[in-house]
């Protein structure tokens, strides 16, 4: 886990910026005016995105003034939810998971790279271009083990690693290129490595085995009869 | 909602209201249900997980506290739910609740200060397993700042949020939270800002570990070798039922006692932290003063340099009393001014333009519990907040629960609920009559309306024509009637009422404290006798010759001629009739300080002095000697003084809550938590 604490060094005071401002009216809107307190994760996103990818403490003082919240409140959400930072991170933000079905496929050699290359967890590599954090479960259990690399381009899964690949990936990313995510092996998103081995008869797909029904399943057992009984309220306020 | 419904419970079968939570059906039936975060006045937060019992049938345990009657279904058979309490399977789980909460406590109970009054520690006796089979590292946490009441101990907490619940739902300000998640949570103000709250003291007694204890008392004594005396509070005039705890000769702490009607179980911070002012400034023998200056004198010597004094002219000799003087002996002093012949004698040191008339005129008349029912409040120049935190509580209750309407003509101020500001000069009385006003409609069309009058209006010299506008509104809106009085004043001095039933007032062509103080300054006034007075301004008097009685060195002593050495709230067993008119009775947790003596005895040696034996030994018979205050027909449009209300806004009380009476402002604690409000709202400027 991150440290939660906040960065000694502050910012005095936090705006957003335009972009964000369109962003935040856009969210705010989906919220009743009552409820506008739900747009705090939100915010909190945005603010984040807005500034390099932490959220600086004077940020959920705006935040809470805005949404008329207690600090506390918004800070209570900052600290639960790792996906915040309040300290800052490097240009690449990157989140290995950690949890047992990466763990057990190799994240504990990705986090050692992280290590030696990057440095411990939550500091920011003397280039400025990384930090590491380890992560729980980001729901990629099948291409494990996987990393989330938050960046300007987004936050996008690299999956399928290993040491070879999870240091080319860092190679990359530290010229400034910006890899293609998904997995990194010969697959498609989370099908079969190499070539499919299943579900290949093409009979599956051409309809030759398709039979024609002879009566609809779960159909009323006559449909005819049906109608009359729809009609009756209609001829009670006939009457 | 309330349904009746039928139950199980450890094989015997109940019917009960169907809203009734599993715990309290439970309790009804007579078992006992441990638990940490459940709390009667809180809302249920069900996380400590320590009040399972088994519903025969379920998959798992059931949190008791979470779960209600209606939410439970019969058996298969049709028969009611099996609730069992008792069970090897409820046994199992609270072992393994309680397990898990002390894998990460400390066993640091030898020092610590919840250590024999610990719910925890009763609770792991009772239902826990006799060793531990955790051999990993303990988790530490950093402990947070929470001002200077409230002393952390982080590391104890088991994350059960009570103190959350309480400052926000309560106290009504949203200052603690408990951040991050999982094994790293902690409870911590926002970067660790002291807690603002005059209630913040609760969450001490709420806590049910060690985690958040009184930082004044920390390491000071075991709760088992206190003294434990029930008594009244007189910090304010809502006379909250504490229990004082005492070691030998001193107050050690003050807690608070259950007393639906008045302040549930809450008392304000002035009330639990104010001990330490008890023990400092003591008046602990007689002085006089010669040539300028003070010298300790046998009770004989100042008695009768005292007797000497008021054997002169009773026309020129005054006598006041003071803020926390007690009925009885009020009820002396008046005795014996009146024996003498003195006519000039008040009990409303800061001027109020009460007493005189009808009892009700000047009393808190729907009843602090009252307050619940209420459903639109008009509040007039008072702030509930510094005046009577426990009554500020009970109004945003009334806020909470049933959406009251509540009004304000005042100084705009903080009040942890919102409130319409209707003008903060008090002629804007008069302005409300425009029905288009939606406070006015709301106060025409509740149910139970009340209007509460303060002294920031009434201490005003034009204080009388306030309270008949006030009094002309309570009428309009029919405030009064069989069963409801809606017409409420709010005092701030604990003596005040009692001195009021007692009358100790200017008899006929007397004067009142104003005109004393008046005639003091330009030396029409030879004697003045202060009983424990010392908020009234006396540096311009030279030559009247000043007798203070009371129980500390402030304003009253630092000024008079001859100190007589009284006791205080905590040293005597005297009545005090709080803001509602209800007479309640201190009692002595601890000796007098040195030569010391209550007060009334000190008034019947002196009335010995003087040949004019006051006609009662004992305190019973002194008090067999006061009758109870008679009501009469109340018609709140006769009150005070019809005129002209002068175009100054209402200024709020300039004494800051936490120096409102000697003994605060003795306290090192209340400067402490002073000292700490103006920081902090110099740093939010």
């Amino acid at each position: 886990m991150v440290s939660s604490k906040l960065a000694a060094n502050q910012p005095d005071s936090f705006a957003f910026s335009d972009e964000a401002e369109e962003k935040i009216t856009y969210w705010r809107k989906k919220y009743p005016t009552d409820k506008q307190r739900s747009a705090v994760i939100p915010m909190l996103w945005i603010a984040q995105k807005d500034h390099g990818g932490w959220i600086p403490e004077a940020a959920m003082r705006v935040i809470g003034d805005r949404l008329d919240m207690a600090y506390i409140r918004v800070m209570e959400v900052v600290t639960f939810y790792s996906m915040f930072n309040l300290a800052p991170v490097g240009k690449h933000l990157i989140q290995v998971c950690g949890t047992t079905p990466c763990m057990l496929r190799g994240s504990g050699d990705l986090i050692k790279i992280c290590q030696s290359r990057i440095g411990s967890a939550g500091k920011v590599s003397d280039d400025g271009n990384f930090s590491w954090m380890e992560v729980e479960c980001l729901g990629a259990c099948v291409n494990a083990p996987m990393v989330q690399i938050s960046n300007a381009e987004g936050d996008h899964y690299y999956e399928d690693l290993d040491e070879a690949s999870m240091n080319t990936l860092l190679d990359e990313l530290a010229t400034g290129n910006a890899p293609m995510p998904g997995p990194r092996v010969a697959r498609e998103t989370s099908a079969p490595i190499g070539e499919a081995i299943t579900l290949l008869d093409k009979t599956l797909y051409d309809g030759s085995r398709g039979k024609r029904l002879k009566s609809i399943p779960n159909a009323p057992a006559k449909a005819s009869k049906a109608k009359p009984k729809t009609k009756k309220p209609a001829k009670e306020t006939g009457k | 909602m309330s349904e009746l419904r039928k139950v199980n419970i450890d094989g015997v079968e109940y019917e009960m209201p169907g809203h009734l939570t599993l715990m309290q059906a439970c309790e009804t039936a007579g078992a006992e249900i441990p638990r940490f975060c459940y709390h009667e006045r809180l809302s249920v937060a069900g996380n400590c997980r320590m009040c399972l019992v088994e519903w025969e049938g379920a998959p798992k345990p059931m949190a008791s506290c979470a779960m209600s009657l209606n939410d439970l279904r019969p058996n298969r058979d049709g028969s009611p739910a099996n609730i069992r309490t008792n069970s090897a399977t409820v046994k199992k789980a609270r072992e393994g609740v309680m397990e898990f909460l002390l894998i990460n406590h400390p066993l640091d109970c030898p020092i610590c200060d919840q250590g024999g009054e610990c719910d925890l520690q009763d609770q792991a006796l009772g239902y826990g397993r006799s060793e531990t089979r955790f051999e990993e590292d303990k988790r530490a946490v950093e402990e947070k700042n929470m001002g200077p009441l409230v002393k952390t101990n982080m590391t104890r907490c088991i994350q059960c949020t009570r103190c959350v619940r309480f400052i926000s739902e309560v106290a009504g300000v949203e200052e603690l939270g408990l951040i991050n998640r999982g094994e790293g949570a902690e409870i911590t103000t926002y970067l660790q800002a002291n807690l603002t709250s005059e209630l913040s003291g609760n969450v001490i007694d709420l806590c049910p570990v060690g985690a958040l204890t009184s930082r004044p008392y920390a390491y000071n004594a075991r709760s088992w070798e206190l003294r434990k005396t029930e008594s009244i509070d007189v910090m304010d005039a809502v006379g909250s039922a504490i229990r004082v705890d005492a070691r030998g000769a001193e107050v050690m702490r003050i807690l608070p006692r259950l007393n639906e009607d008045i302040n549930e179980e809450w008392i304000s911070d002035k009330t639990r932290f104010v001990w330490d002012g008890l023990k400092r400034q003591r008046l602990d023998k007689p002085f006089i003063r010669e040539n300028g200056r003070l010298r300790g004198a046998s009770w004989n010597e100042a008695l009768m340099v005292i007797a000497e004094r008021l054997k002169g002219d009773p026309s020129r000799i005054g006598a006041i009393a003071g803020d926390l003087a007690d009925i009885e002996s009020v009820k002396a002093l008046k005795d014996l001014m009146e024996s003498l012949g003195v006519r000039s004698m008040d009990c409303r040191q800061d001027g109020a333009a009460i007493g005189g008339q009808a009892r009700e005129g000047y009393l808190f008349n729907s009843g602090i519990a009252g307050i619940d029912e209420a459903d639109a409040i008009l509040l007039i120049g008072v702030n509930p907040r510094v005046d009577a935190p426990i009554i500020n509580a009970r109004i945003r209750k009334a806020w909470l629960e049933n959406n009251a309407e509540i009004g304000l003509i005042g100084a705009a101020v903080e009040l942890t609920y919102p409130y319409t500001n209707l003008g903060n000069q008090p002629a804007d009385l008069n302005e409300l009559t425009s029905k288009r006003n939606p406070f006015v409609r709301a106060m025409a069309k509740a149910k139970k309306p009340m209007i509460i009058i303060g002294m920031d209006a009434l201490t005003r010299t034009d204080g009388a024509q306030i309270l008949r506008a006030a009094g002309l509104l309570a009428a309009k809106w029919k405030l009064v009637r069989e069963d409801w009085n809606g017409f409420n004043v709010l005092h701030n001095a604990a003596g005040r009422v009692g001195a009021l039933d007692v009358g100790f007032l200017p008899r006929q062509d007397g004067l009142n404290t104003r005109q004393m103080l008046d005639a003091a300054k330009k030396n029409d006034l030879d004697t003045l006798f202060l009983l424990g007075a010392d908020e009234i301004e006396l540096s311009e008097i030279d030559d009247t010759f000043v007798i203070y009685q009371g129980s500390h060195g402030d304003a009253g002593a630092h000024r008079a001629d001859v100190i007589l050495p009284g006791v205080a709230y905590t040293e005597k067993s005297t009545t005090y009739a709080n803001t509602e008119g209800r007479w309640q009775q201190t009692r002595a947790a601890v000796g007098p300080k040195g030569e010391a003596k209550e007060d009334w005895k000190i008034l019947r040696a002196l009335s010995d002095n003087l040949g004019r034996v006051l006609p009662y030994d004992d305190i019973a018979a002194l008090r067999a000697s006061i009758t109870a205050p008679k009501t009469s027909k109340f018609d709140p449009a006769k009150l005070g003084k019809a005129g002209k209300i002068t175009n100054t806004a209402l200024a709020p009380n300039p004494n800051s809550f936490w120096f409102s009476n000697p003994i605060a402002r003795a306290s090192e604690t209340m400067s402490r938590c002073a000292s700490s409000q103006s920081a902090q709202l110099e740093a939010a400027e």
